[in-house]
């Protein structure tokens, strides 16, 4: 059986049936990364672009690894030292990576849709990784791979997702996983990065005590330092003594908890460093995991079967 | 001396509260006679049998583009659109290039419409000098050389000084003022209305509150100055309720609605996967909203039915969502749209269509015609009910591609448009 999609633009298209399969397969590949010689030939002779609008280290680093591993011929582009600083469409950019035939691209663009857009003018397929406030699906699919290693499953769990959730695609991309596979999510932060109608997707709750209360995870999200120019937030310092993670707060989870934390961290700002580098942190697992689940994507949407990855 | 005869058709003159079969008699550019039996000698025929025949539909809020951005539109094509979708005049908005803030740029816009142009012109000049929304242009010659109002279009008169003088002086030149009501640093950076759709795609929303606001602050500088404000493109259910109480109260205040604010919400945008057809100012609103502005077709509050005809390059339509330019075009499936959606669903009558689209929009701006009287322009639009047709916008007349309708199957189209006693259009079964 084939995987069922041609693009991964997110996550809310997606059936629970096929994240189960990605997670499976990653769960498969995994191994892979602890072989002395990490490489298999899966993907020999296909060719992978990574098309990095946005500066990235974690990502884009983990899908290139991904594709090394995988034997993909693979090549990327960031977009300063691009003929996009000469004023290039987006649209013309992807005519020229589609003339010179790559089977996937990998594109991050501050511009919610840009994939989409993209998946509609060419022939390649598109990966996602992150447009705008809209989706970051790699990374609540490593998200759920790291929760399920740590607790089993993922139905059932309560799981605090916490921060600017106004302009995080992760946490958007969250919220659908973990509502598609049976957990709990709750919400929070100041009123002012909540989008509207949010409430209607999941509980919202503007003090973090309660949003950790009996939490089997924590995922805390970046404040993105430039947000505070647009009149979102008064202070850092506010910020960090309402909503920020310090280990007094940390405990009224349960006893077991997982912290988590996407990444780049502002220590200080939304994590105290002590939970950052705590024991209950999974932030670096949560990168390690990265890898796999890129491995899975890449392999599932280039045509490998889910039963050969195992 | 050149006369036509438009034989045997359904007469709807809601100005002069005619709805039977009749013949129009025109003679040279204005309407001789309407009337039963009416003699064909020396007259050109057309028959009219099975066909609706109406006063010339008058768009009050159309994009020509001319001068400055004719990759776009210019007043040819744009005309021509206007006449393929059976509008005999249009009201041009001054956002050219430069802008039409003065008497030179309203007088080019008249002389290269009387040229080239297909129906009416009808210049309307810019609020302030250059739409920057702080100098007041000069009204007195706006009006001289023929604009039927002012209007900053796409910019909201933010500052409410700048907007209170502009009612007080266009009332010595009966200059209606257009505005478009948005409160800017609400919709700063914004690119789609604010809800749960937009919380869901990830692109910034202006919230429908930033419409009302400035809504309710041109009734109350309206009342207070006696000035007569029109509400531009009305989208929200808000909006439709203030204006409801202004008018109750006696404010001089008129609005307009577009077709696609009667008929799309912003789950279109959804649905579309971001496709920047469905990209405008306002932005499509949701479905509460998109019901209060039928409601307020029903009652009046809403005066008539406009386009907005705002055609782009594809090179501005086809980028990312939030980089996409703002705007639909509209003249050439403005009337199939209401025609189906509307009076095929029940929720206006055909006589009632006909006036939101001539009497009432000539009435709004005080222009010639909206009427099949004697001795009115012979401006005329003639609609086929049943005719059915898919929209295509490889067959537009404008330059504009850019319509979130492409490949809806409409029924009820307009099929011939008269200007000045000549047929400009002509669809007609023979």
């Amino acid at each position: 059986m084939s995987f069922p999609h041609r693009h991964l633009l997110g996550i809310e298209p997606l059936e629970a049936s096929d994240i189960q399969t990605i997670l499976d397969t990653a769960d498969g590949l995994k191994e892979i990364l602890d072989r002395p010689i990490k490489k298999v030939p899966a993907l020999r002779g296909r060719t992978v672009v990574n098309l990095f609008y946005e500066s990235s280290t974690r990502t884009r680093s983990s899908f290139e690894i991904a594709e090394r591993v995988l034997s993909a011929d693979s090549l990327s582009i960031a977009a300063a030292g691009s003929s996009v600083v000469k004023g290039e469409t987006l649209l013309d950019t992807a005519k020229n990576l589609e003339a010179m035939n790559p089977d996937l691209v990998i594109m991050r663009h501050a511009s919610s849709g840009a994939p989409h857009f993209l998946a509609r003018h060419c022939r390649f397929a598109v990966v996602n990784a992150g447009d705008g406030a809209h989706e970051h699906p790699t990374q609540a699919l490593l998200d759920a791979l790291t929760l399920r290693q740590h607790k089993g499953k993922i139905k059932g769990l309560k799981v605090a997702i916490v921060g600017d959730i106004l302009h995080s695609r992760v946490a958007r991309s969250n919220l659908w996983l973990l509502s598609k596979m049976g957990a709990q999510v709750v919400l929070c932060g100041p009123p002012t990065v909540m989008p509207p109608g949010i409430e209607g997707l999941a509980p919202v709750t503007y003090r973090l005590e309660e949003a950790i209360e009996g939490a089997d995870a924590i995922m805390m999200l970046r404040i993105q330092l430039e947000r505070m120019s647009g009149g979102f937030l008064p202070t850092l310092r506010e910020y960090f003594r309402r909503f920020g993670l310090t280990e007094e707060r940390a405990r009224r989870a349960k006893k077991d908890v997982l912290i988590m934390h996407p990444g780049p961290l502002n220590r200080g700002v939304e994590i105290a460093s002590e939970v950052a580098d705590g024991p209950y942190s999974v932030i670096l697992e949560q990168v390690t995991n990265g890898v796999a689940v890129r491995m899975a994507v890449l392999y599932l949407l280039l045509g490998g079967s889910p039963e050969a990855a195992s | 001396m050149s006369r036509l005869l438009l034989r045997g058709g359904r007469v709807i003159d809601p100005e002069q509260g005619v709805d039977a079969t009749l013949d129009v008699l025109i003679s040279e550019d204005t309407v001789a006679e309407v009337g039963t039996r009416l003699s064909a000698r020396g007259a050109q025929v057309l028959e009219m049998k099975g066909l609706v025949v109406c006063p010339g539909f008058i768009d009050i809020h159309t994009h020509l583009r001319e001068p400055g951005q004719e990759h776009k539109e210019t007043i040819a094509t744009g005309t021509r659109a206007a006449a393929a979708g059976g509008f005999t005049a249009v009201c041009a908005m001054p956002n050219t290039e430069p802008v039409n803030d003065n008497e030179g740029i309203t007088r080019l816009v008249l002389e290269k419409a009387r040229v080239e142009g297909a129906v009416r012109v009808f210049p309307i000049g810019a609020i302030t000098r250059g739409s920057k929304g702080e100098e007041l242009s000069e009204y007195g010659d706006l009006r001289e050389a023929g604009c039927v109002a002012v209007s900053d279009d796409g910019h909201p008169v933010a500052d409410s000084r700048v907007m209170r003088r502009a009612l007080e002086y266009a009332k010595a030149f009966d200059l209606v003022v257009t505005d478009h009501c948005e409160e800017p640093r609400l919709s700063e950076e914004t690119c789609m209305n604010e809800g749960l759709v937009s919380t869901h795609l990830g692109l910034r929303g202006e919230p429908a509150v930033g419409e009302a606001i400035m809504v309710e602050r041109d009734v109350l500088l309206a009342e207070l100055t006696g000035g007569r404000a029109h509400i531009a493109h009305i989208s929200t259910a808000a909006s439709v309720d203030a204006v409801r109480r202004g008018k109750a109260r006696g404010v001089n205040v008129t609005t307009e609605v577009t077709p696609h604010h009667l008929f799309l919400t912003d789950e279109e945008v959804r649905e579309s996967a971001y496709d920047t057809s469905t990209k405008m100012k306002p932005p499509l609103r949701s479905e509460g909203d998109r019901q209060a502005t039928i409601a307020g077709l029903q009652d009046g509050t809403i005066d008539c039915i406009v386009t907005d005809h705002a055609p782009h390059h594809v090179d501005d339509k086809k980028v990312e969502f939030d980089k996409a330019a703002n705007g639909v075009v509209g003249l050439e499936t403005a009337v199939a749209l209401c025609l189906d959606r509307l009076v095929g669903e029940g929720l206006v009558d055909l006589p009632g269509l006909v006036a939101l689209l001539s009497a009432n929009p000539a009435r709004v701006l005080g222009l010639p015609g909206g009427t099949l009287a004697k001795g009115s322009p012979a401006d005329v639009t003639v609609l086929d009910l049943g005719r059915n047709r898919q929209v295509d916008p490889s067959r537009f007349e404008s330059k504009g591609r850019n319509t979130p309708f492409a490949g809806w199957i409409l029924k009820g189209w307009p099929v011939a448009t008269i200007v000045g006693g000549k047929v400009v259009w002509d669809d007609l079964k023979r």
